[in-house]
């Protein structure tokens, strides 16, 4: 039997690379993907908590995740579009009108 | 999970994972994305969460894949060979990236010394009916409010693409 | 409680009332009409209402009068005010023979004012104000004189002195005016620190022999706990209150300023309100100058000096106003004579009279300068007389009561005054002297006014002559009750009935020189200025030519104004200047300035972090989050 730790570190390990996807590429779309990475991560963790406690909520949670997720990346993937069609570029650094 | 089948999926999940950050392609990246989505499915069948593997290969590997790799037809992206963050940023995020790990590491290997043994699962685990059951009691008010969610979400998604 | 019914049993009775808080409530309320409704309902309704008030609270006052026990006093507690360990302070109101006489002065006099304006302001869009401020006034004078401590008293102070500024101020689209009335205000407030100086004083004094307590009655039974070299700073200081109210040297400047206001204001200001409050303080505070016989002859000595330096002043004025202001100046050193020298009846009794005639010849002043258009100066007046027949008689009365005339209001009290000064035990023939002379040259001045006003040719333009018209009933029939008041005020048995205060009356033994000479020297004054105003007006001119550096020097009276402007105000006005111009602007503003300059250096220097890319926003954001999980795994 693989220990809990086993599937809480795999999980670590997918967060971290999905962080690093955030801040290392600069198309957007492969950020958005990164940052579905994560989310998974987080629901590896939740599942594998959720068999070994033996309780059904951490995968309702996992249920509620991915409904999230769908959201998300409907509307996100939407709002790359109007921003490709306003600024012919989805490049995370050439958007840069979060400042002074 | 025995440990076999453990490494037999963590392995190619972290491998694919990394190629999704990595490759200069967003094709490449998305299909890269599918298979690790669908591996992950088998982890959660493996995990007892039959229900949920489903799901994560209809939503993720289906649904939301399916609109990623639309996207990115639609907006006919190429490889670019300036693919590359600024070298400053690019530094800083992997000692980020590093420090993290450490961390997580740190934190989940701590928690393991003091592991109980896996609880006893009660019967039918992970199955629909089981799920349903908590959907449609305790979390019922939850499971209306997403619903609002996605409804709205799909309504936001017309009204800014149709702009 | 029980302490404070054994100190009213101690001192005499004290009956417990719940009317007297009417008093100044009535005026209260025309105020906030006029603030209110006056300018929706019209001139008529605030014609009716605001004199009206003033009479509702003439007639409690009336009540209170006649209720008065005999040698007791009225006393209506409202609430506790002030509580603050065992300092305790009631909202109480009392009437004695002292405040029973102010409350009808003012409520009376004050009435006759009120209907005198209604016709004195009947050309005036602002008339809502006017007696908005008018009734106030009225009521803080009430408030002070009724008060049963010095911190209701002092509330009462402070609003005659705000509505002095108010109202000599009124038309304050005049920068002049405007100006006079900040002079008022700020020669009062010098005036003011001293009396809140002297209350710290007097209440910590009591205090150190555990006696907090600011009630009159409560002072009076420990005053025997003030040392009398205390009681004598205390006494002076209070007294610089004093002279800045009741405008006395070297605080009288304001008084002759104070004439910039309507007419009517001035008659209050000077007959029923505002300068009788010093006096009305210290014959209060009797008790407590009886300790030190220095403050007392500093008060008699200062308001000899008034007394006769205004006089000289009000010799050569040209402006009826001011001759009167400084009139009115000199008849209140009078009166801090008669203080000083300890005939508290008599200063209050001069105060009363002084009311009477002081109120008439202000009103009489405003009925000439109403049919002149506006015109103040006497030297383009005269002949009169026929036109204004009401006016002129009762000015005549007037002046005849303040010239000192057996017979008339003034003569009583004046008389008494000096004898007084004379005889009494802190008196000197010095004071007699500088008060006779005084007197001379008042009778002298006042018919210098009344010749050059109401006889000879008219010497104003053909324009305003042919404007000159007797004054409506509301301006004449105040006049009369004044003029009749004028002259009976004398019989009123005052003296007697103020023995409870300050002691029974006895007639001072002097001899019939010191008695009569007064009288005859104020009769030659009238008689000098028959001779030089209207048998011979060449003297008058010859007088001045001849003595043109000392009419000069009177009629600029003194260069107060300009002393005081050089040593005074111009230092300040100068500090002030650098305290704005270099400490405030270079110094206060560049610690601030400077402060925040700092701040948007380095804001802008923390904002080139802050680049518009999102990524390093993240980098932040995971840098951040790591600190913390670092944090807890430490």
């Amino acid at each position: 039997m693989a220990p809990i730790s086993y599937h809480l570190i795999l999980s670590g390990i997918l967060f971290t690379i999905g962080v690093m996807g955030v801040l290392l590429r600069r198309n957007t779309i492969i950020i958005f993907m990164a940052i579905e990475l994560m989310l998974n991560a987080v629901n590896l963790s939740f599942v594998a908590l959720a068999r070994h406690l033996g309780s059904m909520d951490g995968q309702l949670i996992v249920l509620f995740v991915m409904a999230v997720a769908a959201a998300e990346a409907a509307v996100g993937l939407a709002i790359i579009l109007m921003v490709f069609r306003n600024k012919e570029t989805i490049n995370a650094d050439e958007l840069k009108l979060m400042r002074w | 999970m025995d440990l076999l089948t453990f490494f037999m999926l963590a392995v190619p999940l972290v491998l694919f994972a990394a190629v999704v950050i990595l490759h200069p392609s967003p094709v490449y990246s998305a299909m890269s994305l599918v298979v690790v989505m669908s591996f992950l499915a088998l982890y959660f069948f493996f995990l007892d969460a039959h229900m949920l593997g489903w799901f994560q290969i209809i939503v993720y590997a289906g649904s939301i894949m399916v609109l990623f790799l639309f996207v990115i037809m639609l907006l006919n992206l190429q490889n670019d060979p300036q693919e590359h963050q600024q070298p400053s940023l690019r530094t800083a995020s992997r000692i980020g990236g590093a420090v993290l790990i450490a961390e997580l590491v740190f934190l989940f290997s701590r928690s393991s010394s003091s592991e109980k043994a896996a609880a006893e699962l009660p019967e039918g685990f992970g199955t629909v009916v089981a799920l349903s059951e908590k959907l449609f009691t305790d979390f019922l008010i939850p499971f209306e409010i997403t619903s609002i969610l996605l409804l709205i979400a799909a309504v936001g998604a017309v009204v800014l693409a149709k702009r | 409680m029980e302490h404070a019914h054994a100190t009213a049993q101690a001192l005499s009775l004290s009956l417990s009332v719940s009317y007297l808080r009417y008093i100044p409530l009535f005026p209260l309320l025309g105020v906030l009409f006029n603030i209110f409704l006056g300018h929706r309902l019209g001139r008529k309704a605030v014609n009716i209402v605001s004199p009206g008030m003033v009479f509702l609270s003439f007639l409690v006052s009336l009540h209170a009068f006649w209720n008065l026990p005999e040698g007791g006093r009225l006393v209506d507690t409202m609430w506790l005010w002030i509580s603050s360990g065992t300092l305790h302070v009631d909202f109480a109101l009392q009437v004695d023979q002292l405040s029973a006489m102010m409350i009808l002065v003012v409520t009376g006099v004050g009435f006759l004012i009120h209907v005198y304006s209604t016709g004195y302001m009947a050309h005036d869009h602002d008339v809502a104000r006017y007696f908005a401020y008018l009734n106030l006034f009225t009521a803080s004078m009430l408030l002070l004189v009724l008060g049963e401590n010095l911190l209701l008293l002092f509330v009462g102070w402070e609003g005659v002195g705000l509505c002095s500024y108010l109202l000599i101020g009124f038309w304050y689209t005049d920068d002049e005016k405007a100006s006079a009335g900040k002079k008022a205000f700020i020669v009062n407030r010098v005036g003011d620190a001293g009396f809140l100086l002297g209350l710290f004083l007097l209440f910590w004094t009591l205090g150190e022999s555990n006696v907090w307590t600011l009630s009159f009655s409560t002072i009076q039974q420990h005053i025997a706990a003030v040392p009398a070299e205390v009681a004598t700073v205390i006494c002076l200081l209070l007294f610089v209150g004093a002279a800045g109210k009741s405008a006395q040297i070297p605080l009288y400047v304001w008084l002759p300023d104070a004439m910039a206001g309507p007419t009517p204001v001035s008659a209050l200001i000077h007959a029923a309100t505002m300068v009788t409050a010093g006096i009305y303080m210290i014959a209060r505070l009797n008790f407590l100058y009886a300790l030190s016989p220095t403050a007392l002859s500093v008060v008699a000595t200062v308001g000899a000096a008034t007394a006769f330096f205004a006089a000289t002043i009000g010799l050569v004025q040209t402006d009826i106003k001011k001759v009167l202001a400084y009139s009115t100046v000199s008849q209140l050193g009078y009166m801090f004579l008669a203080l000083g020298v300890g005939a508290y009846t008599a200063g209050v009794f001069h105060l009363m009279t002084h009311a009477f005639f002081k109120a008439l010849l202000f009103l009489g002043a405003g009925s000439v300068i109403h049919g002149m258009s506006d015109e103040q100066d006497i030297t383009k007046m005269g002949g009169l007389k026929s036109k204004m027949p009401v006016t002129f008689w009762t000015f005549f009365i007037a002046c005849l009561a303040i010239a000192g005339v057996p017979g008339l209001s003034g003569f009583f009290s004046k008389d008494l005054i000096l004898e007084e000064a004379y005889a009494s035990p802190l008196g000197s023939p010095m004071l007699w002297l500088v008060g006779t002379i005084g007197a001379g040259m008042t009778a002298f001045y006042m018919f210098r006014l009344l010749f050059v006003t109401f006889f000879g040719e008219n010497r104003a333009s053909h324009e305003v002559q042919h404007h000159i018209h007797e004054s409506p009933a509301s301006m004449t029939v105040p006049l009369a009750i004044l003029a009749v008041l004028s002259i009976v005020g004398g019989y009123f048995p005052l003296l007697h009935f103020l023995s409870p205060l300050f002691g029974e009356h006895h007639e001072p033994h002097v001899a019939p020189l010191i008695k009569y000479l007064p009288t005859v020297v104020g009769l030659g004054g009238i008689a000098l200025a028959y001779v030089m105003y209207v048998l011979n007006p060449a003297i008058a001119d010859n007088m001045a030519r001849g003595l043109s550096a000392f009419h000069k020097l009177l009629f600029n009276k003194y260069y107060i104004d300009e002393i005081y402007d050089a040593v005074i105000v111009r230092p300040i006005v100068g500090m002030s200047n650098w305290l704005w111009k270099v400490w405030d602007a270079i110094v206060i503003d560049g610690t601030v300035n400077g402060a925040a300059h700092t701040m948007e250096a380095n804001g802008s220097l923390l904002r080139l972090w802050q680049n518009g890319n999102v990524q390093n926003y993240a980098l932040s954001f995971l840098i951040g989050a790591m600190a913390i999980l670092g944090y807890y795994l430490w």
